[in-house]
């Protein structure tokens, strides 16, 4: 409540005028008319469908939408649904549209659906992306049901995906936040999240490092600090997450920087958590999985490779100052290798990264630069990952990346060592 | 003549006695004061060293890339490089105290000079340090840049921009001081223009194929741009 200032007095007014609810499902949006009508029938088809009984408010903020967004979402409100209506006439479907300081970045908006949530009373609060093609009513019931029923705080996703599709989330994102918090989270950045009532409003008292997480580093971070608060963490089987987002073309260094920068400084933020974590535990999932071997992501690996020898090249200087000497001799050694015969073993890969969280804390150059010299490395991991895995099965893939999530577990060490370390 | 010569020469004697008596002790009261200068100054400096140590004073710049900074530009750590600096301070102000001793209205004044140039001496030396850091923050910034987009020629395109800011600096630093100052900034000007008027002939005629490409990249819809982006679609 301590929080209510940064609102706005019409949001305040439409938000009393809603009274108390049970679920509170937010939609930052942005630009998105042409994909946010369908995204805001498939939530509200989902809680009439699956939440008949309970109270609920769609909160959207907006961060300026110039395209009718805003517009969009509040037409979508109705008129679509009379059948499904019809079965709950007694129903109201609120709807609350604010606008925010786009500057601000992501975490404002967030902060006014935790907002919200708290004001309303919420016991489960949803985050969903404003630009999803996918979506469908049930990812609600997915979301919300462990929040509100099955006592769980935090609900991440599990997406469907195809064969090379997610490979910094799979190769650096989920093994170190594994090895360092000791959660099997799968979808660390997901982007449809839900959470309890008093997890939300832990987040919206914790703002101290807002500042810090401006982008996608939110998802993290609020994951993160689910764990290392000790909260009860699940996840859900949502199915494939298909997007028209412009995010998605970001480029990889815009992406890494955003990411990898935000988790390593979760490390700083929660290292006296995940220092003195010992065990590593399996994450509750609910939802049917299938198994399914979908097409592989096409991904260029001749340029990959190329990017990554010249950067190891170019950079030399650079990473001299990052990776201890022997990690960075065997770096230039694999740099050196035919494009056929090139590995970037899991070990060498693993030890990267831990050097560079550790480089990260200690700053030992401009973060910002350090984060961008850690591209070229990972442009060879997926070259190497895709040489090695190009013809394998679904099953083989996941046998090998559960390798790669123990090479960092038994590489903990290391990265405490260098860690608490001081500065070479 | 005789006695002439011999009292011409007792009175030059006298006049050289009188000089040297008279010099001598400002002479040695010069050294006495240079020497007991460069004592209390590495007094100073031994201890200042030894506090800073003791309050781990390097330790409030490493977080923020200060030490790093000055190893790569080969200079000391914090710590020792104030004590140097506070060494210089008081033997230099202890140097000119000495020389003003002496009396030698000529020495005054070129002291004086100094003393009215030394904070613009110091301003210059100031504007060439932090050129320096510049120069190594923006070189590295372009290296790192130029890699990620796979441009060609990463370090020609980072040691571009490091002799850019240096001569900046260096030029910044010479106007401060007043060393030859028109022909300071016209060689600036002169050489800043050339390089600019080089950079846009070479790019115009010799590389107008990669300007047209970079131009089609950047505007139109679909062609390689788009195949970069189903390449890093999905990295997340």
């Amino acid at each position: 409540m301590a929080e209510e200032s940064f609102l706005s007095d019409e949001f305040v007014s439409q938000l009393t005028a809603v009274g108390e609810v049970d679920i509170v499902v937010g939609l930052p949006t942005f630009n998105n008319r042409d994909t946010v009508q369908r995204v805001v029938n498939a939530i509200l088809v989902g809680l009439v469908k699956y939440y008949p009984r309970q109270r609920s408010v769609l909160i959207n903020p907006d961060a300026g939408s110039k395209d009718g967004t805003t517009e969009a979402v509040q037409a979508a409100s109705i008129p679509d649904f009379r059948a499904v209506l019809a079965a709950s006439p007694l129903r109201t479907m609120h709807v609350v549209s604010a606008r925010y300081s786009g500057v601000q970045g992501e975490s404002e908006a967030l902060r006014m659906v935790f907002a919200a949530a708290d004001l309303l009373g919420a016991k489960a609060c949803a985050l969903i992306s404003p630009d999803l093609e996918s979506i469908t009513p049930e990812w609600i019931d997915a979301l919300v049901q462990p929040a509100l029923k099955d006592g769980f705080d935090f609900v991440g996703p599990v997406y469907q995906r195809r064969r090379f599709d997610g490979l910094l989330v799979k190769n650096l994102l989920h093994p170190l936040i594994r090895a360092a918090y000791g959660y099997q989270i799968e979808e660390p950045v997901g982007r449809e999240v839900a959470l309890s009532g008093r997890l939300a409003s832990y987040f919206l008292g914790d703002q101290s490092h807002r500042e810090d997480f401006p982008g996608l580093g939110a998802f993290e971070w609020m994951t993160t600090a689910a764990m290392a608060g000790g909260y009860r963490v699940c996840q859900a089987f949502l199915g494939p997450r298909v997007t028209v987002s412009r995010r998605s073309a970001l480029d990889l260094n815009t992406t890494i920087t955003d990411v990898a920068g935000s988790l390593f400084r979760c490390l700083e933020l929660h290292q006296s958590y995940w220092i003195a974590r010992q065990k590593c535990e399996q994450v509750p999932t609910f939802g049917f999985q299938p198994v399914l071997d979908l097409d592989p992501v096409r991904i260029d690996r001749k340029r990959m490779f190329q990017m990554f020898s010249s950067g190891v090249d170019q950079l030399r200087a650079v990473l001299e100052q990052i990776l201890s000497p022997g990690t960075l001799e065997a770096i230039i050694a694999v740099a050196k290798l035919e494009e056929r015969q090139f590995r970037f073993p899991d070990d060498l890969w693993a030890k990267t990264v831990c050097e560079f969280a550790a480089s990260y804390h200690h700053s030992v150059i401009n973060r910002d630069h350090l984060l961008q010299a850690l591209t070229p490395l990972y442009r060879g991991r997926v070259s190497s990952f895709i040489l090695e895995n190009g013809r394998a099965g679904s099953d083989d893939v996941e046998r090998k990346l559960e390798s790669l999530r123990q090479e960092y577990e038994r590489l903990k060490p290391y990265l405490i060592e260098n860690w608490n370390r001081n500065v070479r | 003549m005789r006695e002439l010569v011999i009292s011409n020469l007792r009175g030059a004697l006298t006049a050289v006695t009188g000089i040297l008596a008279e010099a001598v002790p400002r002479v040695l009261a010069m050294i006495i004061i240079i020497v007991a200068g460069w004592v209390i100054a590495w007094i100073a400096e031994f201890i200042l060293r030894r506090l800073l140590l003791l309050a781990r004073f390097n330790r409030l710049f490493e977080s923020k890339g200060v030490t790093r900074a000055l190893s790569v530009a080969a200079l000391p750590s914090p710590s020792e490089m104030i004590s140097r600096i506070v060494f210089w301070c008081i033997w230099v102000a202890f140097i000119l105290v000495g020389i003003n001793a002496l009396g030698v209205v000529a020495l005054q004044r070129e002291v004086s000079d100094f003393v009215y140039l030394l904070p613009q001496f110091i301003v210059a030396l100031l504007i060439i340090f932090f050129g320096f850091l510049a120069a190594n923050f923006f070189s590295r910034a372009a290296l790192l840049a130029a890699v990620n987009a796979n441009s060609p020629s990463p370090r020609l395109v980072s040691g571009f921009v490091r002799f850019l800011i240096l001569l900046l600096a260096v030029t910044m630093a010479l106007e401060r001081v007043g060393l030859g100052r028109g022909v300071v900034l016209v060689a600036f000007a002169v050489a800043f223009g050339a390089i600019m008027m080089g950079l846009a002939i070479a790019f115009g005629l010799g590389g107008r194929h990669v300007a047209r490409r970079i131009l089609e990249r950047r505007f139109a819809a679909g062609g390689e741009r788009k195949e970069e982006k189903d390449e890093e679609a999905s990295h997340l």
